[in-house]
């Protein structure tokens, strides 16, 4: 009976494997940190308890692993323990990194899109562009990102900019590709259709290709955001940003505070799911009204 | 658009009284003729809604040339319901396109409404019925229908109207809110035959449209493409490969075979204009349908 309660049904599976997950998280915590607790109470020389190393894993000031009631507390002490305009607070460095991600989307975006459209229209453009799209993604963005950045604050561009630069960089390639097929993804019939009625190419684009093109468009804003959100912690990390997720988690290893490392990670996971979870929203949305079936 | 055309009458009549009389076609060609037919000119004061003259379209393939036409020559004059029938690779689809401007012939000369196929299709002279009814999944049955009175730049009322008074006269009232994958294929195809006709072009083309459907969906389509065409008085270009549905349809059966695709027989054939499929049982028919299938065998269309 209790098995088809609907709620159930959703939540159940999804709840189960949480509830694995961090049992393993927390098993695998005790083994890890062990040593270094062990190791604590020898330099001491005080006597231990099993019970008293095994809770001494799970509330070491410097784990290895720490558990994940020492990274919820700590992330629940950064989110409501400072206001959120506060330099400390976790809310005020996601914000950060939440500009620097939509702006480097829509940037990513624009740039994809646009290079689909020119991909599309113009043999020329496919032969000579593609290659070159596909090799900017060949060097890792880790040894790209301080050139950027070192380039773009020689001309005067500082802070938001040269991080959403570094993010548009990122993410406009899934777009590109996943616009090119959907553009492309028209069959020869419907083509032929608009050829009978004597359709502009302008009329073809706008009343076929468009449509038929937004599936692939809204898969790869998924895949697109959340390159975009790394791309945007990864260009912080190079230059010792002062503030955003990446700031934090560089600040975390420079000092050995794991636990605020953990709790930054925490935190970009809730905003790439809350961003993805917004994109599949919209997508819903655009779906019903263009006929997805329910 | 043609001044016949009464834009404020909402009902499904587009003729008004003074309709040209129908002209029955030329005397029928022999039976016996097995080389290529090829038809004599039109005589009598008809328009040619289709003038085909010596067209061949050669493809180059990887394997050496194939003959999808060979010297086709056919005129079809205005208010006529064409079937081409013959086996698959006869060319009859390839003869639907050419004169549709969808391919260009290697040879020949072809005129539609008397103009050249480019120009026709331009001008928006023809409407195109596919296998499959091609419509747009993401548009609505209404918007559907909008879509090509959009691209020739109706106005909003005009397209209103007109998508509702086609609907009307496929008899799918009440679809317009619903998207294609609510509804059969059967009732979609319907949809498609409407889509064509919505900007009232002179010619009809259509291949093979009730390919994809079962037999009985089939039939009572066939019932009401003959209303529809004995209401509108289009000339119409049937694809086929099944006899009895050409037999039952047309005013005139083009037989044709393949390698190298030509025009084998020409048949016309007299059936009353209000005919239901009670017909396809009477000894005439029978005896055309015979006929046709000679003209097949003939052609090599039952050989290996």
């Amino acid at each position: 009976m209790l098995r088809q309660h609907p709620l159930v049904e959703r939540y159940a599976p999804i709840i189960t494997i949480i509830l694995a997950l961090i049992a393993i998280w927390y098993i695998a915590a005790v083994l890890m940190n062990l040593s270094l607790v062990r190791g604590g109470f020898e330099r001491e020389e005080a006597p231990y308890t099993t019970p008293e190393l095994i809770s001494g894993t799970m509330s070491a000031e410097r784990p290895l692993l720490p558990a994940p009631h020492q990274v919820l507390s700590a992330f629940a002490d950064s989110v409501f323990g400072y206001a959120p305009t506060a330099p400390r607070s976790l809310v005020y460095h996601s914000m950060v990194t939440l500009s620097a991600t939509l702006l480097g989307f829509l940037l990513g975006a624009l740039l994809g899109i646009g290079l689909a459209l020119m991909i599309v229209h113009s043999r020329v453009l496919e032969k000579s562009l593609l290659p070159w799209i596909i090799c900017s993604q060949m060097v890792p963005i880790l040894a790209l990102a301080p050139i950027f950045i070192v380039v773009l604050g020689a001309i005067g561009l500082q802070g938001l900019l040269p991080k959403s630069i570094i993010s548009a960089y990122l993410c406009f390639f899934p777009i590109t590709i996943g616009m090119v097929k959907g553009f492309t993804a028209p069959d020869p019939m419907q083509l032929d259709l608009m050829r009978t009625w004597s359709a502009s190419p302008r009329q073809v684009l706008s009343k076929l290709r468009w449509p038929a093109a937004v599936p692939y468009l809204f898969a790869s804003l998924k895949v697109a955001i959340t390159i975009s959100l790394i791309g945007a912690i990864v260009a912080e990390l190079p230059t010792g940003a002062e503030a955003g997720i990446g700031a934090r988690l560089l600040a975390g290893s420079y000092y050995g505070q794991t636990i605020q490392i953990w709790a930054a990670l925490l935190a970009s996971a809730i905003l790439a799911s809350g961003l993805i979870g917004l994109v599949g929203v919209t997508e819903q949305m655009v779906g019903l009204r263009m006929g997805a079936r329910p | 658009m043609p001044k016949s055309l009464k834009l404020d009458n909402p009902g499904v009549t587009l003729w008004p009284d003074e309709r040209e009389p129908f002209v029955a076609p030329i005397a029928t060609v022999p039976m016996n003729k097995a080389a290529d037919a090829t038809a004599e000119p039109v005589s009598s004061p008809q328009r040619l809604a289709v003038d085909v003259r010596d067209v061949s379209l050669t493809f180059e393939t990887a394997d050496g040339k194939v003959d999808a036409l060979s010297n086709v020559s056919l005129q079809i004059a205005e208010g006529e319901f064409v079937s081409f029938i013959g086996p698959s690779g006869c060319g009859k689809t390839t003869m639907l396109r050419v004169i549709a401007d969808l391919q260009q012939p290697t040879a020949g000369t072809l005129l539609v409404n008397g103009m050249s196929a480019e120009q026709a299709r331009l001008e928006r002279r023809y409407g195109y019925v596919f296998q499959a009814p091609a419509l747009f999944p993401w548009r609505t049955i209404e918007k559907n229908l909008k879509l090509p009175l959009e691209i020739m730049g109706f106005s909003d009322s005009e397209q209103k109207q007109r998508a509702a008074r086609y609907l009307a006269l496929v008899n799918l009232t009440g679809f317009e809110r619903k998207f294609p994958w609510q509804l059969s294929g059967g009732m979609q195809q319907r949809v498609s035959i409407a889509r064509a006709l919505s900007f009232d072009p002179a010619l009809l083309l259509m291949d093979e449209p009730f390919g994809a459907l079962d037999e009985i969906v089939r039939d009572h389509l066939n019932e009401q493409l003959l209303q529809l065409w004995d209401k509108t008085g289009k000339t119409v270009l049937f694809v086929t490969h099944s006899i009895p549905e050409a037999v039952f349809l047309s005013s005139k059966i083009v037989v044709m075979s393949p390698r190298p695709g030509r025009i084998i027989d020409i048949i016309d054939c007299n059936f009353p204009r209000d005919r239901t499929l009670e017909i396809r049982e009477t000894p005439e028919f029978l005896k055309i349908a015979q006929r046709v299938r000679v003209g097949l065998r003939a052609g090599h269309s039952y050989d290996e």
